[in-house]
This record gives structure tokens, sequence and C-alpha cells, in this order.
């Protein structure tokens, strides 16, 4: 094939699929700036033709976002900081600390990941019912303060760490949590912001555990928001949108600002899933 | 024994909270599966009775689970396939030696994975109006009648198959550009010495090297997709004439919408074993390609 036109041809078809990846994000932009019924007109307008922020006005002052906006930061906050402390303790344990069954217990663990998470979420529901956590940011924070693809991470990075000088600090007399924080975490700092923004990322996309465990609007994280929204607004599209940018956005920015981490993690997390 | 204490100090916070809020709840599940827990034994604990496998069994007699694995063996069998196939377009444009700026596109390609489904379902869900849809309006353009999308049986499962490998490719588009990167340039150069055309070289070279990427790809896409549920909960709240009531979905309402705790265990214990029969039958398959003589590693 003549080669200019194969570099056409690649490079347009790339062009394509970005084309393809970016409009809809594009387009939700465009109209949750576009005044209460515009979208709904045709031809379909791209671009508003006065570009408002009166939607973001309404979700703040009467649709209540900015409380949702609060709880879904608190609660990937809170998530992001717990799993993050027990999985690299308990990663580091599985990579460089020596008890009976460690392998099997590990073993147990990788296991363990081929059941959907669906299946402990109605005793999980009765669980917390019994100890009044429904309807509570705990409710839906607690079960998410360790995960085994965590764990895994962590134990897979540790391993590098060498055993030469954790003995060395033994020798001197070091205590093992102190071995912990002043020399293994400076080593695994790589991994551990990709764990947190893997966390925090997964945390706020959340949507089926908080809809089951959060049954009143007041802790509703932005995802449940924006279902209920859907369901109760189906007309307000531009509204609509304006909540999917408010819900969207931060993740966005927060994957470009910390993209090589977060597809490090993904590469590690799936070379020997 | 001072170091195991401290090994287990260590493991403790992380095994507490699996063993409490996930291996506890997956054993008290299958327990719940063989009871009548529902609304009464909700109020009072008392009215809970044992009924074995009559669940299952009711299970089996419903025509609205089969029809629900129906719709999820529907959305995975053309959803996996179609997903898979975009991400090694993407991915083979993206490893080619001839495109340009290939971490903007990197970046942009991977951004829908990043997203919130329920976000860009509203989106979508907007994007394939009927009446005022950019999707239809496109249609039109071209003498396309307009389609209900989102409000035709027919039409429904395969606009959600649309989202869904528009929201996922990008995930095993990064696997296996990896596993693309991995390939060393040597088999290449010796094909292109020898005189292998492009088609040849992908068919006897990149695809054979691709293989274990694939099947890792595969596997991790199959169980993904089984778990089918924030899509139809947003797009199509199941219908329309349930033609997207997933099994997730069905539990979901089952569990939580009419109390019947029992019966949706049951739901989540057959989907368990559904995800873990398909995705074991696919790993053999790999390690049955991976060493067709029978021998093992």
């Amino acid at each position: 094939m003549n080669p200019r036109l194969a570099k056409v041809l690649v490079n347009g078809s790339l062009c394509g699929l970005a084309a393809a990846a970016l409009l809809p994000l594009l387009w939700m932009l465009s109209v949750s700036f576009m005044a209460p019924g515009e979208a709904s007109s045709l031809p379909p307008p791209l671009l508003p033709v006065h570009a408002t922020l009166d939607n973001y006005r309404e979700l703040f002052a009467h649709a209540g976002m900015g409380r949702y906006l609060l709880n879904s930061l608190l609660i990937a906050s809170a998530i992001t900081a717990l799993a993050l402390a027990s999985n690299l303790l308990a990663g580091y344990a599985f990579a460089k600390l020596r008890f009976t069954g460690r392998e099997r217990l590990f073993q147990a663990l990788i296991g363990a990941l081929v059941i959907p998470a669906q299946v402990a979420m109605l005793p999980l529901f009765l669980l917390l019912k019994t100890f009044g956590l429904v309807n509570s940011y705990a409710g839906v924070i607690m079960p998410c303060m360790a995960t085994i693809f965590g764990i895994y991470l962590v134990r897979q990075y540790a391993r590098s760490v060498p055993d030469e000088l954790l003995e060395a600090a033994r020798i001197d007399g070091a205590g093992e949590l102190r071995i912990f924080g002043q020399i293994v975490l400076p080593l695994l700092k790589p991994i551990m912001a990709t764990l947190a923004i893997f966390t925090f990322l997964a945390a706020w996309n959340d949507f089926m555990w908080p809809l089951i465990v959060l049954t009143g609007q007041e802790h509703y994280t932005l995802p449940l928001a924006l279902a209920s929204l859907a369901r109760d607004h189906v007309q307000d599209s531009e509204l609509m949108m304006a909540g999917s940018v408010v819900t969207v956005l931060p993740v966005l920015l927060l994957f470009l600002a910390l993209q090589r981490y977060y597809l490090q993690g993904l590469l590690l997390g799936s070379v020997k899933g | 024994m001072n170091r195991q204490r401290t090994a287990w100090l260590f493991l403790a916070p992380a095994l507490l909270v699996l063993g409490v809020f996930f291996i506890l709840p997956v054993i008290a599940a299958l327990g719940l599966s063989l009871t009548d827990y529902d609304l009464y034994a909700l109020a009072d604990i008392r009215n809970l009775r044992f009924v074995g496998l009559h669940n299952y069994w009711a299970l089996l007699h419903r025509p609205l689970f089969w029809s629900a694995l129906g719709n999820t063996f529907y959305f995975v069998a053309v959803g996996v396939p179609l997903s898979i196939a975009t991400s090694l377009v993407a991915a083979l444009l993206l490893n080619s030696p001839l495109a340009r700026i290939r971490p903007f596109f990197r970046t942009v390609l991977f951004a829908p994975v990043v997203t919130t489904v329920v976000a860009v379902a509203v989106i979508w869900r907007y994007l394939f109006n009927t009446k005022y849809g950019l999707v239809n309006y496109g249609l039109a353009e071209i003498g396309i009648h307009p389609i209900d999308w989102l409000g035709d049986p027919r039409w429904a499962m395969p606009t959600i198959i649309a989202f869904a490998v528009w929201k996922n490719f990008g995930y095993n588009m990064i696997i296996i550009l990896a596993g693309l990167q991995a390939i060393p340039l040597d088999l290449y150069e010796a094909a292109r010495i020898d005189g292998a055309s492009l088609p040849r070289q992908f068919w006897h070279i990149t695809l054979p090297m691709l293989k274990p990427t694939m099947a890792l790809v595969a596997i991790l896409t199959v169980a993904g997709y089984f778990q089918l549920f924030a899509e139809p909960y947003v797009m199509t709240e199941g219908g329309p004439l349930q033609s997207t009531v997933s099994v997730l979905y069905l539990m979901y309402e089952d569990g939580f919408k009419w109390w019947n705790l029992g019966t949706a265990s049951a739901v989540a214990f057959m989907l368990f074993a559904i995800i873990f029969a398909v995705t074991t039958l696919l790993l053999r398959l790999a390690r049955h390609d991976e060493h067709p003589a029978g021998e093992r590693t």
C-alpha cells in the first residue's frame, strides 16, 4: 500500500474513534449551557444560542446538588483513605512478613475474586440494618474499607522491596511498625498513588451498593441523585446534562492529572489477574 | 513467634473488613437462598421458614427469570465480542508506527472508561431520544425513518450494547496495547525479510503472540458484562416489555423492591454459578489452545 495513503488511513481512523469517544461528552457540556427547552427543538442544536449557567444555578440552589457533591466527596475520600491504609498493611504483610499459612491464605483471597460482589449485598443489607447503619455514610463506606484487588496490587509491588533493607533495620533494633512507616512506605509511594486514584474513582462511580443502602435523599451521592433526577425530570434534559457534567468532570480531571498512575495500576492488576 | 504476631496484626484490618462485609455475607447468602425470607420475616424473624431448594426450583419455573437470563446472555454474547474487537482495532491503530500524537489519542479513547455510568447513560438516553436525539436526526439526513431506540423491545438491548462498547472499549485497549508492545520487533523484521505481507504478519505473528492477552481480556470482560445493572436501571428501567431486565436487575427488584430476599439470594447464586461456569470454560479453552499436545505447565 502507498505509505502516504496508509498514514492517512491510520490517523483518519484514530480521529474517527476519538470523535466517537468524545462527542457524547462534548455534547453533554454544550447542552448543559442551553436555556431550558432549547435542546428539545428540531433540528437538534449543537451549540447554545446564548450560553447560560442557569441549569447549574438551578441544580445547586433548588435540587440540592451541593449536598450530593459533598456527600460524594466525603464518601469517596473516606473510602480511599481507609482502604489505602488496610490494603497497604495487608499487601506488605503478604509480600514481606513470614507467617504460617501465608501462601494458602493469599491463594484463598485470590480465589474469592471470582465471587461477584453482588452475592454479598442482600445479607450485608440485613447485617447493616441490625446495626442501624442503613441510610448512613458508614453503611456505604464500611464494606469498601479493604479490597482483594488492592491487597493484590500492593503485594505485587512490595515484593520488589529488598529483604536486606528490612533485615538491616531489624538488626538495628527498629520495630516492625517503624520499619513499615519509615522504610517501606516511602518505597511504596508510586503504588499508593495508583491505588488511591483507582479506589477514589471506583468509589465515586459506584452505583448499586449506595443505591441499596442509602434510602434517604439526604445521603445521596451524585450518581444516585442523577439517577433519581433522571426518573423524575425526564423532560429537563438541559438540567440533566448539567448534573452529568457535575458528576463526570471531577473524575475526568482527576484522571487527566494522574493518568500515568491509573494506567499503571490497570496493567499491574491485569497482567496476571 | 513475635514476628508471626506482627504479621497478623498487619493483616487484621483488611481481613476483618473482608471477613465481616464480604465472606460472611456470601455464606449467609447461601443460607438465605434456602429460606423464604420476605417482608414478613423482615418484620418478625419468627416468620422465617426453611424451604430447601424451593427458591431455585421456583426460579426455573419462572418465565421472567428465563427472559432475564436470555437478555443477559444476549448482552454478553454480542457485547463482549464487539467490545473486544473495538479494543483490538483501537490498540492496533495506536500501536502503528504511522500513528501521530499517540498519547493524545490514547487519553481521549480511554476517557469514557473513567466516566460515571449513570451520568453517561443519561447522555446516551438523550442522544437516542426518538424525537430530539442526534442519532435519529443524523439517520433522517440519510433517509432512515426514526427508530424508537429505547422504546422498541427489538432495539433497546442493541442500544445498551452500543453504550457498553463505547463506555468500556478503552479499558481492554490499554491491556491489548501493552500486549502488542511486548511482541519482539525482530519477529516482524524476520517476516518482512521473508516477504510476508502486513495481513500475513498480523495473522501469523500478532494474533498468536496476543493470544494469552486476548484470553485474559475475554475472561475479565465476560465476568464483568454478566453483572449488567446500572445501564438498564437508568436507560430503560428494564423495559420495554422487560426486554432489558438483566439477572442483576431481577435480583435488585426481587430483593429491594419486593423484599423477597430469599428468592433474590437464589438469583444471585444462580448468576454466580453461571459466571463461574462460563469463565472456567473460557479458561479451559485458553489453556487447551496454549498446549495443543495436552502438555501441562
